[in-house]
């Protein structure tokens, strides 16, 4: 166990690496297959670390994305925070699931995620019908268990 | 799998209220976050801030591509760089001789305005910004520009490359700025169709290079090949540059609009480097002054409406009443060549707080006819109905929201 300043560090860590290979430029075509990288690592997080990450970290989260990708600040905040919420309230029992089960429950956590988003773009008058937008929630399912291996440890090596 | 176990490093520090209270405390906040920066626009400060912060994040991503190039272009050869430079000496010497053929044109032109001595050029001032980040999100054409409010860059900013048209600045952070492209399907650029002189809309296609015209009626003159300029109208972009060309026109005779497509001149994937431009105020080809480019535009291109009606006045002086000489044929050349009389109306009506002529920048550099425009400007309006065939009342109806990207005005 180490402390908490320790721990929030380490998270703020991966954070940032996540929110930096989130907007790092791909060519288009890999870019639309991109997983969202920032709302895996608050995923894990929120599954793993509840108290200290969960909902308040998904919306700070969501800010951040908001600022470089969206139309309306606030936006991938209250999706970000809809899915923390979720995934901290049944936090025991998707821990307790093997891989693959949890990876289906992160599809379907990105697929709420790209619904809110999918909303709000219309409700606000910026819409992207494209069905392109529902790839990367296929892309994040699939890397998921990876993901999580090596958000594990880091937070097993740094600790 | 040790990777999903409840492995070390969960601290258990409570902390206020249960998960429901505190997600409903944050999904307020986001909804009224939306709010205020939907529609009561109070939040461009905390946006300008929050983008300073990110703006170190954007420059590390971007570092090894930006450290990839330099170390090709340090490690050319002598060879490459000899042929580089004699191309570019060429070219330069063309762009020379093309240069003062435009002085001539420009004095010409400018005397043929009646104007005293030739007008300055229309850009004041340029400043090169180098694409930190093409593509924020692929889905949306946006692109980030290492320039921002400490260069003087402003919201609503035209963008260009050596080639045409790339966009405007949607949010200027302090130290970057983002671009939105007249690809972007939430982009619409007045335009031109310079054989014709045809004005029209083009809304972004959404595909990175093309655009679409929806609001050209079928049997508009309009052929694959033309080039379309901007039109001077919205405030943002000045008249007469290069935009796109059009590569496809479809007429349906069931339908009453013509589908037309156009592929962008900018080159937006293969620029590294763009250019923003600031325009001389009160320049007859200038965007028309406008708060934040958002304003109405009170009257387009100030030299061009007297120049018009001068011209047939003293033609046809009593032979009958102004009113009927306008009504015909002159009326309508009057309006497709002062941009400005076209697309008031519907401005005015729209907000009429904001449109007093008052705010009309005093057209200085056009002295002689300035008793003319008033009745034009009274008659075209009152006798062009909104749904006349006539080609300018193809562009009326998205003019009021014309090249401002929506929702961001």
């Amino acid at each position: 166990m180490t402390t908490l300043a320790g721990f929030r560090l380490r998270m703020i860590f991966t954070v940032l690496i996540a929110l930096m290979l989130t907007v790092l430029p791909l060519p288009t075509w890999l870019d639309v297959l991109r997983p969202a990288f920032l709302v895996l690592t608050v995923l894990y997080w929120s599954i793993n670390a509840p108290r200290a990450a969960g909902i308040g970290l998904g919306f700070l989260c969501g800010l951040m994305l908001d600022v470089f990708q969206g139309p309306v600040l606030g936006e991938h905040a209250l999706a970000l925070a809809v899915i923390s919420y979720i995934v901290v309230r049944e936090h025991q029992r998707i821990r307790s699931k093997p891989a693959f089960q949890q990876s289906l429950l992160v599809f379907a956590a990105l697929i709420v995620y790209e619904l809110v988003l999918f909303a709000i773009d219309g409700w606000t008058g910026h819409p992207v019908t494209s069905p392109l937008r529902w790839l990367h929630t296929l892309t994040g399912a699939i890397i998921w268990p990876l993901a999580a291996a090596l958000l594990s440890y880091s937070e097993g090596r740094l600790a | 799998m040790a990777a999903f176990g409840t492995a070390a490093g969960r601290p258990l520090q409570g902390r206020g209220g249960s998960p429901g209270f505190r997600f409903t405390l944050y999904a307020v906040l986001a909804v009224v976050v939306m709010y205020l920066d939907q529609r009561a626009h109070y939040l461009e400060r905390v946006r300008y801030v929050l983008q300073g912060a990110v703006y170190p994040i954007q420059v590390a991503v971007n570092s090894p591509p930006t450290a990839w190039r330099w170390l090709r272009e340090s490690f050319q050869t002598r060879e490459q760089l000899r042929v580089e430079n004699a191309r570019l000496r060429e070219r330069q010497r063309d762009l020379e001789l093309l240069a003062m053929r435009y002085d001539a044109l420009a004095h010409e032109n400018g005397e043929l305005r009646g104007l005293r001595e030739a007008l300055p050029a229309v850009a004041e001032r340029w400043l090169p910004a180098e694409i930190v980040n093409v593509q924020l999100n692929s889905l949306r054409q946006r692109l980030l520009i290492d320039r921002g409010a400490t260069n003087g860059v402003f919201k609503g900013q035209a963008v260009l490359d050596d080639r045409g048209l790339i966009g405007q600045t949607t949010h200027v952070g302090p130290w970057s700025a983002e671009v939105i492209l007249i690809t972007d399907p939430e982009h619409a650029v007045p335009v031109r169709i310079e054989r014709t002189g045809l004005r029209t809309i083009a809304v972004g296609g959404g595909d990175g290079s093309s655009l679409a015209l929806p609001y050209l009626p079928s049997n508009a003159d309009v052929r694959t090949g033309d080039l379309l300029v901007t039109s001077g109208l919205g405030g943002v972009f000045p008249e007469g540059y290069p935009v796109a060309r059009i590569t496809e026109v479809h007429r349906d005779a069931v339908q009453p609009l013509a589908q037309v497509r156009a592929l962008a001149l900018s080159h937006i994937d293969s620029d590294a480097e763009v250019m923003l431009v600031w325009f001389r105020a009160g320049h007859p080809a200038a965007p028309a002054p406008s708060l934040n480019g958002a304003g109405d535009l009170p009257r387009g291109n100030p030299s061009m409406q007297p120049l018009e009606t001068s011209a047939h006045r003293p033609a046809a002086p009593d032979s009958a009443p102004p009113h009927t000489a306008e009504h015909g044929a002159a009326g309508r050349a009057a309006e497709a060549a002062a941009p400005g009389s076209a697309a008031t109306p519907p401005r005015r009506a729209r907000s009429p707080s904001a449109a007093p002529p008052a705010q009309v920048p005093p057209p200085a550099q056009v002295p002689p006819p300035a008793q003319v425009p008033p009745p034009a400007q009274a008659l075209v309006p009152a006798d062009a109905p909104p749904a006349e065939q006539s080609a300018p009342s193809a562009e009326t109806p998205p003019a009021d929201g014309s090249p401002q990207p929506k929702g961001e005005s």
